[in-house]
Parts: C-alpha cells; structure tokens; sequence
C-alpha cells in the first residue's frame, strides 16, 4: 500500500508520519508538497499535523486553499483512505471533508502529553485493529483542539457511528461530547486531534497509535489483494 | 478604490476562553461592572478598480475564506478609499 504525506509550509509531524508509514508499518510512502494536483498512484494519503500557514487567520484555513487540496478532495470521494492528525484534522473540517470546526482549548493552554482514548467505533477502516471500547494512550500537543459542531451534527455524528474516538477520563481540551476524532459519512476520511503516529514503537513510551494504521493496511489489503 | 472593514465574531452560543479571561483580569483590577467580553477579529482590505458587485465580493471572501461559518459571524463596512 502507498500513502502520500501532504506537506504545507509549517507542517511538522511530515517527518514523524513518513517514519510511522515506513519504518514501523513497512508500507510505501512519499511526501506530496501543497502545490502538486495530483495524487495519483496512491491509496492512502495522510494529513500531518504542524502549523500550516504559521495558523494565521485559522489553523488550516489556508491550507485549505492549496492545490493539493482539490485533489485531496476528489481522492476521498473515490472512497480512499485520508487521514488528518491534529492540524490535519483542521484542515480536513476546514476543507468540508469533515463536519465540524476546531476552537481554542478551554483552559486557553497548549497541552502536550499522552492521554487515554477509547475507541468508540471499531468498526471503521481505521480503527478495526481496535476492540470495541478499548482504552488506548495516544500523545496530544495542540492549543486549539475543542472541537465543536452544531447540536443537528452531534446528533447525526452519533446516529451514524461517526465518533471514532473519545477522551476516556479526562477531556484536555473541552470538546464536545468527549470527541477526539471522527469519520466522515462514508467513512473513509478520520480526522483526531490525538497523534497516533507519535505512538508506533514501544521506544517512544507506546505503540497504540500503530494498530491505527494497521487497520488501514488490513482493510485495503482486503479489497485489493485477496480478490 | 474602497476600504472594507470586516468584523469576525465568534457565534454567541460559542464559548470564548480568551474573552472570559481577559473580563476576569479587568475585574480584578476594579472594573466590576463589565458583565460580557468577547473578542473578535478585525480585518481591512482594499478592493481596487472591479466591475463585480462590492458586496457579492466580499461575501464570497467572507464565506469561503476569511470565516468559518460554523463558528464565527461577520459584518462589515464598505468605505471609499
């Protein structure tokens, strides 16, 4: 499987998500720069997290309006895997990708350490690595990652099994519901504020974050390789 | 020419930390009576020789660039430049 790792000016979990793919997944990745239009040739593509466009007007506001962006979009409705991390995440909801937007934490503080998730849905393409309800620790380290969306949305998110994961016991940044990170519809766009890529060896103080990717490999292999 | 002053505001149902704080620091200092604060974002722009309608201009921006309709409202002043 090939992912591609968009890269805007400010990214800065490029490099860490590149390692994860490589190095702990062992699957094929490159790094796709803002100004390309195209993805073609990939089956995966990964939104990192960093502070695209130093954050100015709104983290991922600009970024939105990069070329890759067009294709990013019509890669994912062809159904393919994205994934957005932290201000990935932002820019995916910014993007339309992913209902939603991200405000300032609660408490106004950067917060930069592991906490507990609990996969919510493990039946996604993402996430079915996972058991149901399991309690995984992921590192965090955002100042705007409350996420909200209108009570209409909540609603729908719930009704179609759109939380992939929660905050288990303690909510660092006061989003709504518990959320950490959430599918689109269809399902294949995940976007969290968490970052699983920052927990794929033991080395590092966990390898929760890898069974997410995983999930990915597992579930395209899947479609692709055992017909 | 014209100058075009936008407003962004966070949604009032949006709870605004950085403005909830800042309220609790001037009343420390004594200024007891502000009940509200909020803050916002101004931006200034100036739009040159167009045959577009201003206003349709600026909403545009306003919609797909400059704001985040989920959460934030805007207004804005049209001036001659």
């Amino acid at each position: 499987m090939k992912f591609a790792v968009l890269v805007f000016p400010g990214s800065n979990c490029d490099i860490d998500m590149y390692h994860a793919i490589k190095d702990e997944l062992g699957e094929e990745v490159e790094y796709v720069w803002h100004t390309e239009t195209s993805l073609e040739g990939f089956d995966g593509a990964l939104v990192p997290g960093g502070f695209s466009y130093g954050d100015y007007l709104r983290c991922g506001a600009m970024a939105n309006q990069s070329n890759i962006m067009t294709a990013l979009k019509e890669f994912a409705a062809q159904g393919k895997p994205v994934l957005g991390v932290c201000n990935g995440f932002q820019i995916l909801t910014e993007a339309g990708l992913l209902p939603g937007a991200l405000l300032r934490n609660k408490n106004l503080k950067f917060m930069c350490r592991t906490v507990q998730l609990k996969v919510e849905n493990n039946n996604t393409l993402f996430t079915n690595e996972y058991e149901a309800n399991e309690v995984i620790n992921i590192p965090i380290a955002h100042g705007e990652g409350n996420y909200y969306c209108d009570e209409e949305t909540l609603a729908k998110l719930k009704a179609n099994n759109q939380i992939a994961f929660t905050y288990s016991n303690d909510n660092p940044n006061g989003s709504l519901a518990d959320i950490a990170g959430i599918v689109n519809e269809q399902g294949n766009v995940l976007g969290m504020m968490p970052h699983p890529e920052r927990a794929a060896n033991e080395i590092v103080g966990g390898a929760d974050g890898l069974k997410l990717f995983k999930s990915i490999v597992k579930q395209w292999g899947e479609q692709h390789v055992n017909k | 020419m014209k100058k075009v002053k936008i407003y962004v505001t966070l949604k009032e149902s949006i709870l605004d930390p950085q403005g909830s704080a800042v309220q609790g620091s001037l009343k420390k200092i004594g200024y007891e009576e502000v009940a509200d604060l909020r803050i916002g974002k101004y931006l200034e722009l100036t739009i040159g020789e167009t045959t577009r309608d201003i206003d349709t201009i600026v909403k545009e921006m306003c919609e797909k660039v400059l704001t985040n309709t989920v959460i934030e409202n805007y207004r804005y002043e049209v001036e001659e430049a």
